[in-house]
């Protein structure tokens, strides 16, 4: 039972990061490279959506999904797709503008020089990248967090339904509300290290893959 | 400019506020001398179960308490399992639940003091319009169940805990339906409040045991479900084991010291007064044409 609950959690989470990372760190990259009309205009909504409270995603998304929605034909309502969805919205701002600010510290010369020394565009913009690597870890590792800690939006659309869409955190919520606070506080716990274990992951992914990362 | 313009709104704020001050001091002119005039009034925490809270029963009674005792009543509307949690670590003055051995229970445990019945409400079954396993018709709820589990329907339950959830329990124990749970691929554990779990079924065609007063309050955002087993009116139900007896526990001050035993006593008296019970026995008939609840 626990260990469904885990697993689910990080399914979820873990493509829903994937998701927002496919989208948003190519996208925080473009923004932090590129200079054109209006550009301070995408930065503040995308700053805003850094924010966006996950209960006002939830509801968009179950607006979306439900019976009497636009999308009602995908049958996604209550299912992990649905709540996929939502933590991917919820997490791809953040990857975006935090990716932005680590590729814009990177020494602006470097992208010109690899461009006149013959580079084309999409490598250069790979390079830099690179260099933001720590940046873009960083990224990813905010993104996780927040997906994983995320609860009102995964009990809005999932629904808290248990072998099908409960999670680590609606879990929590449900054992709070019955008064079992030993196992909500167990829970929590099991959150933390999870998160602890992740992003330690991460990180050793991040130092062996740096030669990885050259070869490319 | 900008500093200007402040200054300027908070005058004004400040002046309409000493107006409204003035203005409120002069409306109090205190002609009945009340034993205690200008007291502020006292907090009472009352944990309760979403059904009481959920139907608008207490938003229509509970100020003729808080005028009565000059008193302040802070509702807390969860399960039954979490309200009666609240009580026993004396986070709340006095419980109102639905799920008698737990009540029982509580009592003999010592975390509450003097059980008294309030009212009774019925549980009844909805479902899909269309009712997949044919179960309308039936009047009693645990054949109803046997035969949404034989036509493997969908099946919304609370999963939580709640007096309705436990209700839930005892009726496919009488229904010999075994093992109810997420395996079976058409019972769903929503594990939430019965205005999201109506939400489930609504949206999943799915059967679900709902209290009466939720479903009145919420029927009409609910265009495909109907109700299958208990009547359209509490008087129609013939089922006894889908009777919900209420009970109002003030909580154990031996237990905990700090407890408004007094007003929970009081609130405990006047909630089985005959004059509340009046208000309760009336409740509901001009919005839902019929009373939620009996008081007995």
């Amino acid at each position: 039972m626990l260990w469904s609950v885990i697993l689910l959690s990080l399914q979820v989470s873990g493509l829903a990061l994937f998701f927002a990372a496919f989208i948003g760190v190519p996208f925080g990259a473009w923004l932090a490279l590129t200079r054109f009309r209006g550009r301070s205009i995408i930065l503040a909504v995308l700053y805003t959506f850094m924010g966006l409270p996950p209960v006002v995603v939830g509801l968009m998304v179950y607006l979306l999904l439900s019976q009497t929605g636009p999308f009602a034909q995908l049958q996604w309502l209550f299912t992990t797709n649905a709540m996929v969805m939502a933590q991917a919205v919820i997490s791809t701002p953040i990857v975006a503008g935090t990716v932005m600010a680590a590729v814009s510290g990177v020494e602006p010369d470097l992208r010109r020089q690899l461009l006149s020394l013959g580079a084309t565009p999409l490598r250069a913009m790979w390079d830099v990248v690179f260099e933001a690597r720590f940046g873009v870890l960083l990224a990813l590792v905010a993104g996780f967090g927040r997906n994983i800690s995320e609860v009102g939006a995964v009990m809005l659309v999932g629904g808290n339904i248990e072998g099908f869409t409960r999670v680590l955190t609606t879990a929590i919520v449900l054992e709070t509300r019955q008064g079992k606070f030993d196992l909500a506080v167990s829970l929590g716990l099991v959150l933390l290290g999870l998160s602890f274990l992740v992003n330690g992951l991460l990180l050793i992914l991040q130092t062996r893959t740096n030669g990885i990362w050259r070869a490319v | 400019m900008n500093t200007q313009i402040f200054s300027l709104k908070s005058i004004l704020a400040t002046t309409l506020f000493s107006a409204a001050l003035a203005l409120s001091s002069c409306a109090a002119p205190a002609p009945t001398a009340a034993p205690t005039p200008a007291a502020p009034p006292a907090n009472m925490t009352l944990a309760t179960t979403t059904s009481t809270n959920d139907t608008g029963l207490l938003a229509a009674i509970l100020p003729d308490f808080e005028r009565q005792y000059n008193a302040k009543v802070k509702v807390i509307a969860v399960g039954t399992g979490q309200a009666l949690k609240l009580g026993e670590d004396g986070n709340a003055d006095v419980v109102l639940v639905h799920a008698r051995a737990q009540e029982d229970d509580f009592v003999a445990k010592g975390f509450g003091i003097n059980r008294r019945d309030v009212m009774v409400n019925d549980f009844i079954i909805v479902g899909p319009t269309a009712d997949p396993a044919k179960v309308k018709g039936e009047a009693l709820a645990a054949p109803a169940l046997r035969k949404i589990a034989e036509a493997k329907a969908n099946f919304a339950s609370r999963g939580d805990n709640s007096g309705t959830n436990t209700k839930e329990k005892d009726l496919w124990k009488i229904s010999a339906v075994t093992p109810i749970s997420s395996t079976t691929g058409w019972y769903y554990a929503v594990g939430q409040g019965m205005g999201e779990t109506l939400t489930f079924a609504n949206e999943k065609a799915a059967y679900t045991l709902t209290d009466r007063g939720t479903w009145l309050a919420q029927k009409n955002r609910l265009p495909n479900l109907s109700i299958i087993v208990g009547g359209e009116k509490v008087v129609q139900n013939t089922d006894p084991a889908l009777q919900n007896p209420y009970g109002v526990i003030p909580v154990n001050p031996a237990k905990h010291p700090n407890i408004k035993a007094n007003l929970a006593e009081q609130f405990a008296v006047w909630i089985t007064s005959p004059a509340t019970k009046q208000k309760i026995a009336l409740f509901g008939v001009e919005e839902f044409g019929q009373a939620l609840f009996r008081p007995l």
